[in-house]
């Protein structure tokens, strides 16, 4: 059991490293404009990112990662609750679920983008209204996929509503509503990025875009390096989190798998 | 496993669902569960299909009594009924003569599908709070509830793990434990006993006649076991089947206390447990 998680262990990090050091040596000498050394880009790395921009740009895109994201996941758990709930707005929101459930979330990245003017504020409501969809989504089905069994001991021990919201329906839809925050980060991440490449001159996106538009090779690797790092870490975070929020879930699958 | 002496049943908020009847006078002779013609139809119009059709039978005060009928006769159907779960298509079920509309107060019920009635992101002894946290107890108190409730199912030790960590008699024992932390007046358990062990079933029967007597609770449980029901009841209800209907109540007229060996040997208990299951057995 042990062996096996410290293999895992093993290879997973082993092989990002391995593939690093092939970039590192085949790339070490060239000459292509297009792919300069990794050494190269490493060192436009640390300059532009680690000090100069750090707080200007990168700073600036993760906040609008997070608060965007913040606002998408608690506005579409909200309305999912009040979507599974409340007839008058089942009658409103169904619809346009049925609509949205057959189209891949990062589809519906080009509209909300078109959404984008200038400035902070627009940039943050286009993320939330990206990654609003995906959430909600998930929250309704998983309120609509909770036993009826559940429900009946709530009613039957005379749970409080605000009990029945609270302490069942939200911890038994909480694995789906997990998989849909999931999604929804995924596309916080891509509307993140595409705000600031089309309606911005500050970011991680906005600058990496405009290294590639003046030919700064190196400089468009070296945004697309962080993005990549940050995208890495924040499903880290994630998994993390949801590893807490489930233990319960995690547990109970493989004790069922078990069994 | 004994249930500690515990103090005796707090007043519960009687503002219940259930209507007010002033036609129907609490008197000395209301029974303390009272089904009258009782019908249940599940769907409408085409696809309706009816479980129950006509079911009377009263439980008095502090009474134990059994239901026994072949399986799919409509048992739990009957239960969810009394339960306020689902509404009565005709006739009526009532409390202290009180027409039941929705889940009465005074009234735990022991799910059948116990792996499906527990919360399984909570620990065992937050399954038990659950029920209990609108009833605003002091600390003290709560904890003494869950406390005695799972030493008297015998799971003192598990009261930190979750529900599917444990065994199916053990989460049965949890749903019956958290009923009784509830302190009902009135208990009804749909086949409580079902998948725990020869020993833990003779202790958990026993379980349920010291706290009919402790609390004077009103105990309505549904069993396949024919000698459980004869063992456990002041009367047995026998349904026969398709749609439900009451083949006959039979009064169990064994001496008190009751005990496993003894009871269960006497003559009397051969002779009352052969009318039952003749009973069933007959073609219906
Ligand atoms: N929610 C429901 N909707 C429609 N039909 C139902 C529903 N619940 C139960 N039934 C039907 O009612 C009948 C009686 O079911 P019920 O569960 O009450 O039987 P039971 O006596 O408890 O059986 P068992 O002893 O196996 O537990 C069955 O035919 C079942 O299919
Ligand atoms: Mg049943």
């Amino acid at each position: 059991m042990r062996n096996v998680a410290i293999r895992n262990w093993v290879i997973g990090t082993g092989t990002p490293v391995l593939l690093l050091a092939a970039w590192w040596f085949l790339s070490a000498n060239s000459t292509d404009p297009f792919f300069p050394p990794l050494e190269t880009i490493l060192i436009r790395f640390q300059e532009l990112w680690l000090f100069d921009h750090f707080q200007s740009d990168v700073l600036l895109s993760l906040g609008n990662l997070f608060l965007g994201f913040a606002i998408a996941a608690v506005v579409g758990v909200a309305v999912g609750f009040a979507t599974a709930l409340v007839p008058p707005v089942r009658w409103m929101i169904d619809p346009l679920i049925h609509f949205l459930r057959g189209i891949p979330p990062v589809a519906l990245v080009p509209i909300f983008i078109s959404l984008i003017g200038f400035g902070t504020q627009m940039r943050v409501t286009s993320i939330a209204l990206a990654a609003l969809f995906p959430t909600m989504i998930a929250t309704v089905d998983g309120i609509r996929s909770v036993s009826n069994d559940l429900m009946d001991v709530a009613r039957v021990y005379r749970l409080s509503r605000k009990e029945r919201v609270f302490n069942v329906l939200l911890p038994a839809a909480m694995p789906q509503i997990f998989s849909g925050l999931q999604v929804s980060l995924q596309v916080a991440f891509i509307v993140m990025i595409a705000s600031e490449m089309l309606g911005s001159s500050q970011g991680i996106g906005a600058m990496t875009l405009l290294a590639q538009q003046s030919f700064m090779t190196a400089d468009m690797w070296a945004g697309i390096l962080l993005l990549g790092v940050i995208g890495f870490l924040v499903n880290i975070l994630f998994s993390l989190l949801k590893r807490k929020v489930l233990s319960w879930y995690i547990g109970s699958r493989r004790m069922a798998r078990a069994a | 496993m004994s249930a500690r002496p515990a103090p005796p049943l707090p007043l519960r908020n009687r503002k219940s669902t259930m209507a007010q009847q002033p036609e129907t006078r609490i008197s000395a002779t209301t029974p303390r569960l009272d089904v009258a013609h009782l019908a249940k139809t599940y769907g409408s119009g085409e696809k309706s299909h009816t479980v129950i059709e006509d079911l009377t039978f009263t439980v008095d005060a502090g009474e134990v009594v059994c239901i026994v009928g072949p399986s799919g006769v409509g048992k739990t159907t009957l239960l969810k009924c009394l339960a306020g779960l689902h509404p009565a298509s005709s006739g009526r079920a009532a409390i202290d003569g009180r027409t039941i509309s929705g889940p009465p107060p005074e009234m735990a019920l022991v799910f059948q599908d116990y792996n499906r009635s527990l919360m399984p992101w909570l620990t065992v002894r937050k399954n038990l709070v659950l029920p209990l946290r609108h009833l605003k107890l002091p600390a003290a108190e709560l904890k003494e509830r869950c406390d005695s409730a799972l030493a008297a199912v015998g799971l003192s030790h598990a009261d930190n793990q979750y529900p599917w960590q444990l065994s199916g008699g053990m989460q049965q024992r949890v749903a019956i434990a958290r009923a009784l932390a509830y302190r009902p007046e009135i208990l009804i358990m749909d086949e409580p006993f079902a998948s725990v062990d020869a020993q833990t079933r003779f202790d958990l029967e026993d379980l349920c006649l010291k706290i009919r007597k402790d609390f004077n609770m009103t105990i309505l449980v549904v069993t396949h076991d024919i000698d459980e029901a004869v063992y456990l009841a002041d009367r047995v209800v026998v349904l026969g089947s398709r749609p439900a209907r009451v083949l006959k109540v039979v009064d169990v007229d064994l001496p008190a206390p009751r005990d496993q060996i003894t009871t269960r040997s006497l003559p009397d208990f051969a002779r009352q447990r052969t009318e039952v299951l003749s009973l069933i057995k007959r073609p219906a």
